[in-house]
Parts: C-alpha cells; structure tokens; sequence
C-alpha cells in the first residue's frame, strides 16, 4: 500500500524521531512511505486566529502537495483535523473546494489509520515503562479518534498505562492561543502538569506535536521528571529483553 | 445592570480573576460536581446524542420560523387578556414597562431573575424613576446586596462569593448576625423577601420558554420564588428575548428536560412555572394583569447570519460549566453578563467588536463547549468566524500579527522559501539554544518561553533524514 506522509511543520522541524518512527512503523506494516517535497504547514495558525485568506493559501499548497497521493497519514491529530476543515475553508471555490473533499477523504491521523485502514491493533512494540496518555482536543473532539491510540498502546508489551486525571481538559496549547493569552494559557498547562505527575508516570504519550511541545516545554522548566514522547514512537519501540 | 460590566481592559479583568485564588477554586468544585452530575442525569436518558439532536432541531426550526410563532403567540396571549410590546431595543423595553409601572402607581418590584432585562438595565431605569426594584432570586438578591456586583455566572451568578463573603454582605448591609452556615444565611433571606413579596405592586420575571400555541410562559427555577412574583402581584410582567419560544407543549417537554440536565444535572428543577395570561374569574392567584414584553436589541439582526445558532442557546451554562478558560479567570473576567464559550460568542454580536475584541480569542479553541451543548451551537467554530471578521473585515487584529500571518501565507505557499527557512531555523536560534532547549527566546518567542522552554529545531530536519536514507537506498 502507497501512504503519503504529512508530517506537518512542528514534526519535520521539531520532532524528526516522531517523523522516523512513523515511517518505520508504516513500513513494517507493508506500506511504501513516500514524502511529497512540497508540502509545508497545514495552515492551522492562521486558521485559528482569524486570517482566513493566509489559511487558504497553506490549503491550496497542502492540497497540491498530496494531489497524486492514495493515502495521506499524518502523526498529529490536529493537523488531520485542519485537513478536514478545508472544504469549508474553501467554499467560495467551488474547483478548491472538490479537491479538498477529495484530500479529506483520503486523510487519516496515524495510529487512526493503522487500526481503521491497516487494520493493525498491536504493532508488535515492547517497551517496559510507566506511561499515561494526553488525549489532544483537536484529535478526540474535532477527529473523534479516541479508541486507536488506547487500543493500541493498551497492546504495547510491558507498557503501563495510567488513566490521566481531567483528561479531557485541554494543556492550554490552542495554537496561537499560548502566546496571545500566555497567561491563562499557563495556568492550563500547570494544571495537566499536576495531573501527570499525580499519576507517577514516567513517561507523557501523545499523539499531537503542538501538545507536547506546550506540556513537554512547561515540565522542561519545571525540571518535572517526566519523559514525553509522541506515540509513534512508543508504537515502534523494541527492546532487547 | 448593562451587558458589559466590569473594567474596561481585558487583560486587567484576567489578571483580577488569575490572581483570585479563592474564587477559582470555587468555581472549579462547581465545575466539577456539575458536570458529574450532567453526565449522571444525561446517561439516564439514553442516547444524549440523540437528545441534543433533537433540541437542535427543535431550535433551528422555531428559528426559522420565529415571525410565524411569535406572531401565534402574541395572538393568544391578547386572546387570554394580555398585553404583548414588541421592544426593538433596550430602550423601548424600558419605557414600555415603566409607563406600565406608572400607570399603576406602582412603588415597588420584585423579580425573578431574566437575563434579558440585565442585558437592558432595566432595575436602573425603574429606580431612576424613584421605584424601589428587589430581585428575589437568592443569587441575584446577594449580588444586588452587594452594591450590584456584577453576575460571573449565567444559572449561579454569585459563584464567585463563598458562605463567608455572603454573610458579611449582610452583616454590612442588612445587620445579619448569624452563622455563615447555608441554611442560616437562606432562612434570613426567606424572612426577608417574605415582606417585598406582600408589599410588592409588580412582578417582573424572565422567561425560559414561551410556549406559541398556549400563550404560555415557563420560568424553570429551584427556589420557588419566581412562583411568588408571579402568584402574589396585582400585575406581572414577563420580559423575554425573542427567541426564547417553542412551538408547542411537547417541544416546552423536551426543551426543559435538556435544560434542567445540562444546568444543574437535575431531570427536573423543584419548580416548573408556567404562566397563561392574567388569572380567570374562578382562579384564586395570579396576577389582574399580564403584560408580555418581547425584546429583540439586536438579535433580528444575527438571524439569517452564520451566527444564527447562537440563538439556539438555552443558557444552561452547560459550556461554562466545562471551560477550561472560564475555571481560570472566572466570568467577571468577559466583562459582560452573558460570560463563558456563549458569552464570548453572543457579547460581540449584540453590542460590537471594538470593545469585546479580546473575547472571542479567550479560547484554546479546544472544543468543549461546543461538545457540552445540548442544543448543538458549534461554539468554537463561532469563536474563529468572530477572529476572521476581527482580522480581516474590522481589521482590529496587532499590526505586528497581521504582518507575522502575510509572511507565514508568503512562507507556506513558497515551498522552496519554506524549505529554506526551515533548513536556517537551527542555526539561527542557536544563540539562544542551550543544550537542546531554548529557554528565553527572542522578539515573538519571547510569549511562549516566559513560561515554558522551547525544544530547539533539530539539526537534521524530517525531511533530511528522509531524503537522505532514499539516497543511500538508491547507492547500495
Ligand atoms: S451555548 Fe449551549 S451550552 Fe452554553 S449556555 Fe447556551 S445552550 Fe447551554
């Protein structure tokens, strides 16, 4: 099976181990990766504050960018989530707006696609660790993917997981929102942070950069001893036992 | 009591409310017990999706045929012997009920409480004309003890006072001497009010729902006062924004039972009022007259909008009561009686943008208002078709960022300019990169790693490392 891979902006620049473990995964899986040199942001910062027409021009570019594709898998829910906002997004454009229908119809969160399309519900990863999981906004609520990355990370052997208190309250990430309200936005994140550490885990699991980066950058200034880590690479990890 | 309240600045309104610890600590128990308790009640009644559909189109239709039903219902509240006004604005609302007041010498009012004649001020138009006005709902009664501290909540507008604070209101004001306990504080209120209800020449109340085909008007409430206002008053006066209406009886059964549940978690409030018209002859209570006054102050104009369902809105509070935003700074916060998701959404449309421009960014856009709503507004999406009108048709967004998003549009439709910056981002932070974090970053970072470190860009991109393993692929 061909997949396109979406990396999205945060994992290219960011985080390239999420980006690798992604391909590795899929590749394991039969899938041929291949990665469109063309694509660039999915357009969700200039969505989310308001500047529409700056968001219709990363939309057109995603939409070029995966015109070919047959699959398009992508390691954040939020920006899988933006895919399907296009057509809207691009209603005044009636040609726009097929092709964007068509990307969305094509467009899938990873581990979304490795238990709906792949059918995969246990990827083989043996990781022996205390872990909890963030369920990202924009992935349970807007994607309604729930299910995959627990399924999955339920079958990951040796891996612990711990149910995360007030996990459905949002790290106060929102995109540009962490920087137009930095002090709300604060309060948010010292409020997950209490609730990680409260369940003792060793390791954050998440499956959107712009999450990890927020929760990951407050417990790093915190020096809060918790790893975090983006799901693909759980998901693909092995180790020697 | 206007629709805005509170300081000007919203910065200055957040920083009051972050820095109020105890009243954030209130509102996150209240948080959390209501939303429990939604959850516990709307389980029972099966599939809630279904519910919430179900209201929806119950709003949407009664919506798009708003003229017809409130035409109906202005027919049979006139057929029962009652008088119905149409008030375009706040203005008018207020003087058609203080020429009612007048022409019955009244001296004073008691009310139940209605959002909507806060929306209008209508307690300071009615003093001005030298009436005394006393609102009777316990919540509403402490606030305007208080010297009219303004409502931070749209079903518990005091939640930002504890026991303590409400027993020195009255201490101050009222001479109260006893305990902060809840049940002393409500006794002395009941012996209180007792006296305004008998006194009192007018009932004014608010309206859930007005019921089309009856004429009827429903007040759902848990302290039974709104039953007195409207029992004990020679004249009552119901003041209800104009979408507050459903077609029948059986859609007033369903409307109710959402209401009830999102609000308070409770498949019924103790008390369901429901009001048709002044008393017959062989009715022993209620009011010798019945006025109904139908407010629109700028609704008219959201219909026919994308805005249109913010008219669905039933104020349940359900969305405030899931807010991450809202625990936070607390509702004195929006700076307008209607606080929260709905607050957010619905203060711009009826009084601007200029100056409610910071509320519909007051959001992580995180979507749990829009999955609380029973009656299915699509919250956050609102709050972004606010930021795209702010931006790009009042033009009220920072310079700064206007110029930020025409380079990030440049950047993300130029692959190749995009590929390159991306390529020089490490390099560039590398003289703020320590180890592999960048703690105090320059000019536009600096918002973001005030609070949190800032993981540095890799050196080697995705994209390197992707192309590069294609490349020792195609040489073995
Ligand atoms: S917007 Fe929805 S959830 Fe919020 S108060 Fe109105 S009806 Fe309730």
């Amino acid at each position: 099976m061909k997949v396109s891979l979406f990396i999205t902006c945060l994992g290219d620049m960011f985080y390239p181990n999420a980006g690798k473990a992604t391909v590795e995964l899929l590749e394991k899986f039969d899938c041929t990766v291949d990665f469109p040199e063309q694509q660039t942001c999915c357009g969700q910062p200039a969505f989310n504050s308001g500047y529409h027409s700056d968001a219709r021009k990363a939309a057109k570019q995603t939409i070029e960018a995966f015109k070919d594709a047959a699959y398009v898998v992508t390691p954040s829910g939020s920006c899988a989530a933006m895919l399907h906002e296009y057509s809207h997004l691009l209603k005044d454009e009636p040609q726009w707006q097929q092709e964007a229908d068509a990307l969305s119809a094509k467009s899938y969160e990873l581990t979304q696609f490795l238990v709906d399309v792949l059918q995969v519900e246990n990827t083989g990863a043996s990781f022996h660790a205390k872990a909890t999981y963030h369920t990202s906004c924009h992935m349970s609520r807007l994607l309604q993917v729930t299910r995959a990355p627990q399924t999955l990370l339920g079958n990951v052997n040796g891996l612990e997981m711990v149910d995360l208190s007030h996990k459905h309250d949002c790290c106060g990430f929102g995109g540009t929102f962490a920087v137009k309200m930095p002090e709300i936005s604060k309060e948010m994140v010292d409020e997950k942070v209490n609730c990680i550490q409260a369940t003792e885990a060793d390791i954050l699991i998440g499956a959107d950069a712009g999450c990890l980066m927020n929760i990951g950058g407050r417990m790093s200034r915190e020096e809060t001893p918790v790893k975090v880590m983006h799901i693909a690479e759980v998901l693909n990890h092995t180790e020697e036992r | 009591m206007p629709l805005r309240v509170g300081e000007k600045d919203f910065q200055t309104r957040v920083n009051k409310g972050l820095d109020d610890a105890f009243m954030r600590g209130t509102v996150r128990s209240a948080q959390e017990q209501l939303r429990t308790r939604k959850q516990a009640s709307s389980e029972e009644l099966g599939d809630w999706e279904a519910w919430r559909s179900l209201g929806e189109e119950i709003r949407t239709h009664t919506l798009e045929h708003l003229d017809y039903y409130l035409e109906q219902l202005s027919d049979k509240v006139a057929e029962r012997g009652g008088h119905v006004y149409f008030a375009k604005t706040a203005e008018e609302g207020n003087a058609y009920v203080r020429k009612v007041a007048r022409e019955q010498e009244a001296k004073k009012i008691v009310k139940s409480k209605s959002m909507v004649t806060e929306e209008m001020s209508l307690n300071d138009a009615l003093e001005e004309d030298g009436l005394e006005v006393v609102e009777t709902d316990l919540g509403e009664y402490i606030l305007q003890v208080d010297d009219h501290d303004p409502p931070s909540h749209i079903v518990a507008p005091s939640l930002h006072k504890n026991r303590a604070q409400i027993k020195d209101v009255f201490a101050e004001k009222k001479d109260y001497e006893d305990s902060d306990n809840a049940n002393d504080i409500t006794r002395f209120v009941r012996g209180e009010l007792r006296e305004e209800f008998l006194d009192a020449d007018i009932g004014i109340t608010g309206c859930n729902f007005a019921v089309a085909e009856s004429g009827s008007i429903s007040l759902v409430t848990n302290e039974g006062n709104a039953d007195l206002v409207t029992a004990l008053p020679k004249t009552q006066i119901s003041v209800m924004s104009m979408e507050r209406i459903v077609p029948t009886w059986e859609e007033l059964d369903v409307m109710v039972s959402l209401l009830c549940r999102s609000a308070v978690g409770q498949k019924l409030t103790s008390y369901i009022t429901t009001l048709t018209g002044p008393k017959g002859e062989e009715e022993i209570d209620g009011p010798e007259d019945f006025h109904l006054v139908i407010v629109d102050n700028g609704r008219s104009d959201i219909l026919g909008t994308q805005f249109q369902s913010a008219l669905h809105c039933i104020r349940c509070a359900a969305c405030v009561n899931v807010c991450p935003v809202y625990r936070h700074v607390g509702g004195h916060a929006y700076g307008s009686i209607y606080n929260g998701p709905i607050g957010a959404v619905l203060t711009p449309l009826l009084d601007g943008y200029e100056n409610n421009k910071d509320l519909p960014y007051a959001s992580s856009l995180c979507a749990a208002c829009t999955e609380a709503c029973p009656v299915k507004i699509p919250l956050h999406e609102q709050l972004i078709a606010h930021r795209q009108i702010i931006t790009e048709k009042e033009k009220l967004g920072s310079m700064p960022e206007k110029w930020a998003m025409k380079m990030f549009g440049t950047g993300v439709s130029a692959p190749k300019l995009y590929r390159l910056a991306s390529k020089q981002a490490h390099r560039v932070m590398s003289p703020w990169t320590k180890g592999s974090r960048i703690s105090n970053g320059p000019g536009p970072l600096k918002a973001w790693t005030n609070f949190r470190d800032l993981p540095a860009p890799a050196s080697e991109r995705f994209r390197d490392w992707f192309a590069n393993r294609r490349r020792s692929e195609f040489d073995e």
